[in-house]
């Protein structure tokens, strides 16, 4: 569902002749001696859904309340389609935002809330009516235009505030963690409509989360942040698939992170020996390092294979051996948590491939957990 | 004890309370209200008189009720009242209002203080800060000295005893009422729904009118009423700043009540009061419920 994998669209950040619709210059924002926002620079293209991912403080929200004008940076630019947002109040903002909480005004009708920003333009009451239909038949509410929102359930309202921050078409939306107050399958249909919407109305958006699934399956490109500056920017596959440091890599999807020295580059790949580990990890030679140089192996559960072996069963190249201690079964997979000589865990899932009632793999077995060399990600240390 | 019976005890102590200490007295005004005045301790004359061995009269007497219909000098009373309640009301609604708004919008850690400066007042006797009024606004007074002092007026101008002074007085004293049930909505308002309306394109003072007003109308409304239905009856404070001119209602209840010893009067008086003030305010809270 992701961008690169929508068919026909182009990838204009991988174009440098490309103008960016949003840039965001040497951003910086602080509150007393926080630095919510250190000098975060990011292009962001026409007709994008990008994503802001970051745990909490990480400077997510404080970069999309300086978007949306609440906040005014300490130094940096905010130029949109051409325009330097500095010192413009958010009223006069070519941009709308879909609050966290929805915000809708619980004292009008759902109608007299999409209807609010037309109305604020001085526009005619006819337009006003037929725009707010128009919105209503978008979202799939018509005939609730005369409810008050406290009669709604929770995806009506998310509905609802969406067609309110479209309506006036903005050149960017903001989304504040839209889908964080509604259950699990609704947010999923949800995210698949919002992305609809997105490429029905071809405007930008720009959407903050937490929930990494989401910033996944919903954006063309997405920033992970952490403590205020940009750790990795990149389509969803990139980023998990490339991470560049141990951050990325854990916060994105889970990973081991396993701990080794570059001890040289064969026909096979990269060799690294494991300092914690009686064994060597191969990589592909794109991922090297300097020689000698400390590095991280980040390897995904899901790249990873797991076979019941007879006990002393040998070591090797990519080949760890380990006794299971316990089992997650999630119905769709199995996550084995592999315990080796050192003490160290690995995770492996596999996929829940048939029914059964005999689990191939058993608590306390020896297994061995082998991988090919490409699903060895090297990091800096 | 069974649920029930304990939901009943608990309830009983709040029903206990507004019986013993507002239906009963209530009655009590009734019945004199529709009584005779008669000379001697109470003056009053029973409502049942037992005449001949088992028949008793009951004799209800519309005399008073008559009189303040059809003498313009309590109707008149009346009207004043209601209408310097109504603007001490909406004065102290002008000021409370931003008043109440400014402590909603400061620093969480200030809130606390501010709010204590409000009900600071109210540690001080009514009668005393009352009568500071007097020595501020009299002709030798505080205020006079100072606009004389600045050469802003030649001679003092009189402010004490009239309708600007009782309005002061009573703005001031009740304002508290005003600001805290303002607060007490104002504060509870999510602040996002007003980015809401400005990311939307509503300048501050247009957010101000669509989203905050409205949605703080049932503190203007507790407000108003816990400001209006006091002021309606004030008497101390007319008595001791306004204007001899100035017959509001408390001050011909006294009159009837202390000077005339014409209870059966007073207490109609008082229950004519009562039964404008709840019809309207009843009306007032359901809209404000809905």
């Amino acid at each position: 569902m992701s961008f690169a994998e929508r068919p026909g669209t182009a990838e204009p950040w991988r174009d440098p002749s490309a103008e960016p619709f949003l840039r965001i210059e040497k951003l910086t924002k602080r509150f007393g001696d926080f630095v919510a926002l250190d000098e975060v620079s990011l292009p962001i293209y026409r007709g994008e859904l990008f994503a802001l991912l970051g745990g909490s403080g990480s400077g997510k929200s404080t970069l999309l309340r300086c978007l949306a004008g609440f906040l005014e940076p300490d130094a940096g630019r905010i130029v949109l389609d051409g325009q330097d947002m500095a010192g413009v109040p958010p009223y006069a903002r070519p941009v709308n935002m879909m609050f966290q909480s929805y915000a809708l005004f619980p004292h009008m009708t759902v109608a007299q809330n999409i209807g609010f920003g037309l109305k604020q333009e001085g526009a005619a009451k006819a337009v006003i009516t037929a725009r707010v239909a128009e919105m209503l038949a978008m979202v799939k509410m018509e005939g609730l235009g005369d409810r008050k929102p406290a009669a709604l359930s929770g995806g009506q309202r998310a509905r609802v505030a969406l067609a309110r921050a479209l309506a006036k078409r903005p050149k960017l939306l903001l989304l504040d963690e839209p889908l964080s107050a509604l259950d699990k399958n609704l947010r999923e249909a949800t995210q698949f409509e919002l992305v609809n919407i997105q490429e029905r109305t071809g405007t930008t958006f720009v959407i903050v989360t937490h929930d990494q699934e989401e910033a996944m399956t919903m954006a063309t490109r997405l920033a992970v942040m952490d403590r205020g500056t940009l750790a990795q920017v990149g389509t969803p596959s990139d980023v998990y698939e490339f991470p560049n440091s141990r951050f990325t890599a854990e916060f994105l999807g889970t990973a081991n992170i396993l701990e080794g020295v570059v001890e040289g580059v064969e026909a096979e790949g990269v060799r690294i020996g494991s300092s914690e580990l009686d064994f060597d990890i191969l990589a592909e030679p794109a991922a090297s390092k300097p020689l000698g140089s400390r590095v991280f192996v980040a390897l995904r559960p899901e790249r990873l294979r797991i076979e019941r072996v007879a006990p002393g069963s040998a070591l090797g190249d990519n080949r760890l051996v380990g006794r299971v201690r316990d089992i997650g079964y999630y119905g769709d997979f199995f996550v084995y948590h592999v315990v080796l000589e050192s003490g160290k865990e690995v995770r492996v899932s596999q996929p829940n491939l048939r029914r059964r009632t005999e689990r191939p793999v058993d608590w306390e077995d020896t297994v061995a957990v082998t991988w090919d060399r490409q699903a060895s990600m090297v990091l800096p240390e | 004890m069974t649920p029930r019976l304990r939901r009943r005890l608990v309830l009983a102590l709040p029903w206990g309370w507004m019986a013993l200490f507002f239906l009963v007295p209530f009655a009590f005004v009734l019945t004199i209200a529709f009584a005779e005045p008669s000379e001697g301790l109470p003056p009053y004359a029973p409502l049942l008189r037992w005449s001949g061995e088992a028949t008793a009269v009951l004799q209800l007497n519309l005399a008073n009720f008559q009189l303040l219909l059809e003498d313009p000098y309590y109707l008149d009373a009346y009207l004043r009242s209601l209408r310097v309640a109504a603007v001490s009301a909406t004065l102290c609604l002008l000021i409370g209002y931003p008043m109440a708004l400014a402590i909603a919008r400061a620093p969480e850690h200030r809130r606390n203080l501010l709010l204590m400066l409000v009900i600071l007042p109210f540690w001080t006797s009514f009668l005393l800060r009352v009568t500071a009024w007097i020595g501020i606004l009299q002709d030798q007074g505080w205020l006079n000295g100072l606009l004389l002092g600045l050469g802003i007026i030649a001679a003092p101008i009189p402010l004490l005893y009239t309708d600007t002074a009782m309005y002061l007085g009573i703005t001031y004293c009740y304002l508290p009422f005003m600001v805290l049930p303002l607060y007490a909505t104002l504060s509870k308002l999510d602040p996002s729904l007003l980015e809401a309306a400005e990311d939307l394109g509503a300048r501050p003072w247009r957010a101000f009118l669509q989203v905050t007003l409205p949605l703080s109308l049932p503190g203007i409304v507790a407000g108003f009423l816990l400001v209006f239905i006091p002021a309606v009856g004030e008497f101390v404070i007319p008595e001791l700043l306004g204007g001899p001119g100035a017959q509001l209602i408390g001050r011909v209840l006294w009159t009837e009540f202390f000077q005339n010893r014409d209870w059966p009067l007073a207490s109609a008086l008082a229950i004519v009061l009562l039964a404008a003030l709840v019809g309207p305010i009843a009306l007032f809270q359901w809209r404000a419920g809905r």
